[in-house]
């Protein structure tokens, strides 16, 4: 303490230890009787200003409280010099930064949470938490998305699965005859005919790449022309296509290219030529919209069964 | 009076300004604070004693306002800041209560 006063001694902050000590003076004052104390310093202080330092310095090395002299020595200079001490003035600007900078640090504290006041270990320590917690919280994301992928996948799997199902059955279902379908194709009236020109026009037909077939007879009977259909003369006129009794002219209705049957049908020597030759007539008409609606029911083979 | 109006006019400048405080003065401005308190309830305590000096409370009040931030800047360097600007927060309580019993027994006579 002392050192510092010496160090001190020529700048006129001297009475800065002094006034680091002003309180624990205030008590020492407080526990012994004021006046007899104030009153000494008082008495010594009017004799020269320039020797306040070393006043100083000497009362507070025995610790008595040294700020009577600091307080005494301006009260003297300001009956001399009869102006407003420049401390007045410092006071009330110390007093107004005081104000300010409590505003502004109760403001700060209230803006921001205490982390832009935290200290750099508190950041380190709460930053580590965080990424710690960010690390968990995206293993937790990989797992979810892992499981997410395999069940969206297996519902896609199963679903295409589904599609592919559909899709078959409904071809085969158009080959086997048990389903109805649609689309262009030729509408082609036989007049005249046996069951073999009938057959090779469905031969002729399946040739030229038509893929749904049947067979109308005048009486309203309708066949679906499929792979084991049958064509047999009947005794009485007409002919017999599995098993169902049909009377001509037979109207037989194919799903596929119009222009390639017809040409398949017309070549020299083809369907139309041998049937008009027998004496019957062959009259094709292409449709954009060929309507095949006579379906067969499924046959259960009994004997066949896939390889694999 | 006159120290009341003017803590009053600081408070007002405070919020009409409302500046942010620079980030490197944020770990000292609050001890900063707490000892400008220290020092001005120790200046009432002189004031009610009949022994206030202006200036001594002004270089008490500026040193107290710099060593408080320089034990705080020590302890940063040091890697023991929080630990050390504890340590003077307490430190500059102890002093406030201090001064604060002893204006309330000047005040009260209790």
């Amino acid at each position: 303490m002392s050192d510092r006063e010496d160090s001190g001694r020529e700048l006129p902050v001297v009475a800065d230890p002094a006034g680091d000590e002003e309180p624990t003076v205030n008590l020492d004052r407080e526990g012994s009787p004021d006046p007899s104390i104030s009153g000494a310093p008082e008495e010594k202080s009017p004799e020269s200003v320039p020797e306040e330092s070393d006043l100083d310095r000497a009362e507070s090395a025995h610790s008595a409280p040294s700020e009577e002299s600091a307080q005494s020595a301006p009260s003297e200079e300001s009956k001399r010099i009869r102006r407003p001490a420049p401390a007045g003035t410092l006071i009330w600007v110390l007093l107004a930064l005081l104000g300010f900078t409590l505003v502004v640090q109760l403001r700060s504290n209230d803006g921001d949470h205490g982390l832009a006041s935290a200290r750099q270990e508190d950041l380190v320590r709460i930053l580590s938490d965080l990424e710690a917690q960010d690390a968990r919280l995206l293993a937790d994301i990989q797992n979810l998305e892992a499981t997410r992928q395999q069940l969206s996948s297996g519902v896609q799997g199963r679903e295409a699965a589904l599609a592919e199902a559909t899709r078959r059955s409904e071809e085969l279902g158009l080959l086997a005859g048990t389903v109805p379908g649609r689309g262009p194709g030729l509408e082609i009236l036989l007049d005249r005919v046996k069951a073999s020109a009938v057959l090779n026009a469905v031969q002729e037909l399946r040739g030229a790449r038509g893929e749904v077939m049947q067979l109308n007879g005048s009486n309203g009977a309708a066949v679906r022309v499929v792979a084991s259909s049958y064509f047999v003369d009947a005794s009485g006129g007409g002919i017999i296509a599995d098993g169902v009794h049909l009377t001509g002219p037979f109207r037989l209705l194919v799903i596929g290219q119009p222009e390639t049957m017809r040409t398949a049908l017309q070549i020299p020597g083809g369907v139309v030529a041998s049937v008009q030759k027998d004496g019957g007539s062959v009259t094709m008409d292409s449709r954009s919209l060929v309507e095949v609606t006579a379906v067969r029911k499924a046959a259960a083979l009994q004997y066949a069964r896939p390889v694999s | 009076m006159i120290a009341v109006l003017a803590l009053l006019a600081g408070v007002l400048l405070g919020i009409v300004f409302n500046p942010t405080v620079p980030p490197e003065l944020v770990p000292y401005l609050p001890i900063a604070v707490v000892a400008a308190l220290d020092a001005v309830f120790g200046g009432v305590r002189a004031k009610l004693d009949g022994i206030f000096d202006d200036k001594q409370f002004v270089v008490s009040f500026i040193s107290n306002v710099l060593v408080s931030a320089l034990i705080v800047y020590v302890g940063d360097q040091l890697g023991v800041g929080g630990q050390l600007s504890t340590g003077v927060v307490v430190v500059l309580g102890v002093r406030i209560f201090g001064n604060v019993a002893a204006i309330r027994r000047h005040l009260f006579r209790a």
